[in-house]
């Protein structure tokens, strides 16, 4: 007979936080009594305009329903929810919306719970007196980062580890909503607190931060369930239609890693490379070996997108064979025609350093760029994306318009008479703020909680009262 | 001779944060994967060749467990870069499908 002394379970509802689960399977993870549902919200893969922008990768309706089942599913079993990487990027801002989120379905369904808010985006002072101190290291491959870069970022956010989630559990908070976090950390906090092995508990927060995403075969966004004991850990789908195998389960290391045997964390590094799966039933793996090397030293990782700029595109594309075949040199031509042009309109207003053409050839390399091996092209026609990033909207509509004049009319030899070389489906079009990522480091904070500041609350349903510290 | 596409399950490219891709080659059986890891078609080396890289840019793995292999190189560009085609890193493994395997 297991007791709770002996194991720690854990349900993760979904991957993230608006991307859904179905009821039924969430119904069945809380039978199971775990004790903390965990998920994140957030993550740098949908690209930098979410952390830049404030905002969510997700519809806002869809992080509601998802996150107003897990808060009545928790309240209901009375144990913690841990939720991270509010709203994407993580940012105080994008914090700030999921916890009014909270708030609003506390009110609406009558909750009270202890809400910790545990912020990560870190103060500018701060991060240029660590840079000052040498504390602040590059990654692989990493942008140039010094102060003028952190004085443009529109929003910087460290990548929490455990401890912080330690902090807000030790309170005996009954929602925890954080910025940007460590999706593994998540999941690690509760069991490290608790004395669980550091590998196993690392190896089963790696599986379990994906939802039912290393099952054989996902058919929607779902539900995962855990058990970690002392020397190891089983996983297993709520869903009884959804099989884990020992080859799914190890796969999963794989997704989305440069390194699908070490993976770096805050504190250290979860080595996969002795890792044993075993199928306990045709739906169950038991995971044993897994193990965590302590880092020498605490280490931080920072995200930060800043403003690239303001874009406006247009699409055309050639049907024309002359053209095609002289695609290279008609790009050039019309890209030194397009300069000389903006320069009469600006003058000395604009430098060609202050603004950025780029023009994509699908056809060609418009996927791959220089990646592509192929150089020979065989289609009959081509699509062309000309894109202008400017420092204001309207420069990049002129050069837009600009684009669109002179690629319509270039000349080419074959042809004698005016031309009109690109078929448009629609004129130039804007796009907006356009967002860059802009720092791969490290910070070496002095503890693994100084750049997390935790905030206090009792939610009584529309009522809210800051606890002080 | 057999092109890797036909004996791979999946052939994926992702991102590996904004600033890496990686390549999972992932087999159905042990047999193929050890047929594949075993014919000497599917090295550091051909990754790199693929992609016009020095080899020492190219991260490379075995894995048993998963019957599959797994490569990583940087970015042409950084992930939402203006220059930047592939948001998600999803369409850059088209290069190795062809790899002959004895």
């Amino acid at each position: 007979m297991t007791t709770d002394q002996d194991e720690i379970r854990v349900l993760a509802p979904t991957g993230v936080t608006g991307s859904g689960f179905l009821e039924s399977s969430f119904e069945r993870g809380l039978e199971l009594k775990p004790h903390f549902i965990g998920a994140d919200a957030g993550s740098t893969d949908p690209g930098p305009e979410f952390l830049g922008s404030g905002a969510t990768a997700f519809p806002t309706a869809a992080i509601r329903r998802d996150l107003r089942l897990m808060m009545l599913g928790a309240r209901r079993i009375k144990v913690p929810l841990l939720i991270g990487t509010a709203g994407t990027g993580g940012s105080n801002e994008q914090l700030e919306n999921l916890a009014a989120l909270a708030r609003e379905i506390a009110a609406a369904e009558g909750l009270s719970f202890k809400l910790a808010l545990i912020h990560a985006e870190q103060d500018k002072a701060y991060l240029k007196k660590r840079l000052r101190e040498g504390r602040i290291k590059p990654l692989s491959p990493a942008p140039e980062f010094n102060e003028a870069v952190i004085d443009r970022s529109a929003h910087i956010v460290g990548m929490m580890g455990a401890e912080p989630w330690q902090r807000a559990l030790n309170t005996g908070a009954d929602i925890i909503l954080a910025g940007r976090s460590s999706d593994t950390a998540i999941f690690a906090a509760m069991p490290v607190m608790r004395g669980y092995p550091e590998g196993i508990s690392w190896h089963m927060a790696k599986i379990l931060e994906c939802g039912a995403a290393s099952v054989v075969q996902r058919r929607t966004p779902d539900c995962m369930f855990a058990w970690v004991r002392k020397d190891h850990f089983v996983v297993e789908a709520p869903d009884a239609t959804l099989r884990c195998t020992p080859q799914s389960i190890a796969s999963h290391s794989l997704y989305e890693n440069a390194d699908p045997f070490k993976l770096v964390e805050c504190s250290g590094t979860l080595d996969l490379t002795n890792s044993r799966y075993e199928a306990l039933t045709d739906r169950a793996v038991k995971v044993t070996g897994s193990e965590f090397i302590k880092a020498p030293r605490y280490t931080v990782k920072l995200e930060g997108a800043e403003k690239a700029g303001y874009m406006s595109i247009l699409i055309g594309s050639v049907r024309d064979p002359f053209i095609i075949r002289q695609i290279d040199d008609w790009t050039a031509r019309v890209t030194e025609k397009i300069h000389a042009r903006v320069k009469m309109v600006f003058g000395d207003k604009l430098n060609p350093s202050d603004y950025l053409l780029n023009i994509r050839i699908y056809g060609k390399n418009g996927t791959m760029g220089p990646l592509e091996p192929v150089k020979e092209i065989r289609s009959h026609e081509l699509c062309l994306i000309f894109e202008a990033t400017a420092p204001t909207q309207d420069i990049a509509n002129t050069i837009a318009g600009v684009i669109r004049h002179q690629a319509l009319h270039l000349p080419i030899p074959e042809w004698s008479g005016l031309i009109t070389a690109i078929a448009c489906p629609y004129n130039q079009m804007e796009r907006g703020a356009v967002y860059k990522f802009n720092v791969n480091h490290v910070v070496e904070p002095d503890s693994p909680t100084e750049m997390f500041p935790m905030s206090l609350y009792e939610v009584n349903g529309s009522t809210v009262k800051e606890i002080q510290q | 001779m057999t092109q890797l596409a036909e004996l791979a399950r999946l052939i994926r490219s992702k991102n590996a944060g904004p600033f890496e891709l990686t390549f999972d080659i992932m087999f159905d059986d042990d047999a193929t994967y050890q047929r594949v890891k075993n014919s000497g078609a599917l090295t550091r080396e051909v990754v790199a060749t693929r992609y016009n890289l020095p080899v020492s840019d190219v991260k490379f793995f075995y894995c048993d467990h998963a019957y599959a292999i797994k490569a990583s190189i940087p970015r042409p560009y950084f992930q939402g870069d203006p220059r930047d085609s592939d948001g998600h890193g999803g369409q850059q493994y088209a290069p190795l499908m062809d790899i002959e395997i004895k």
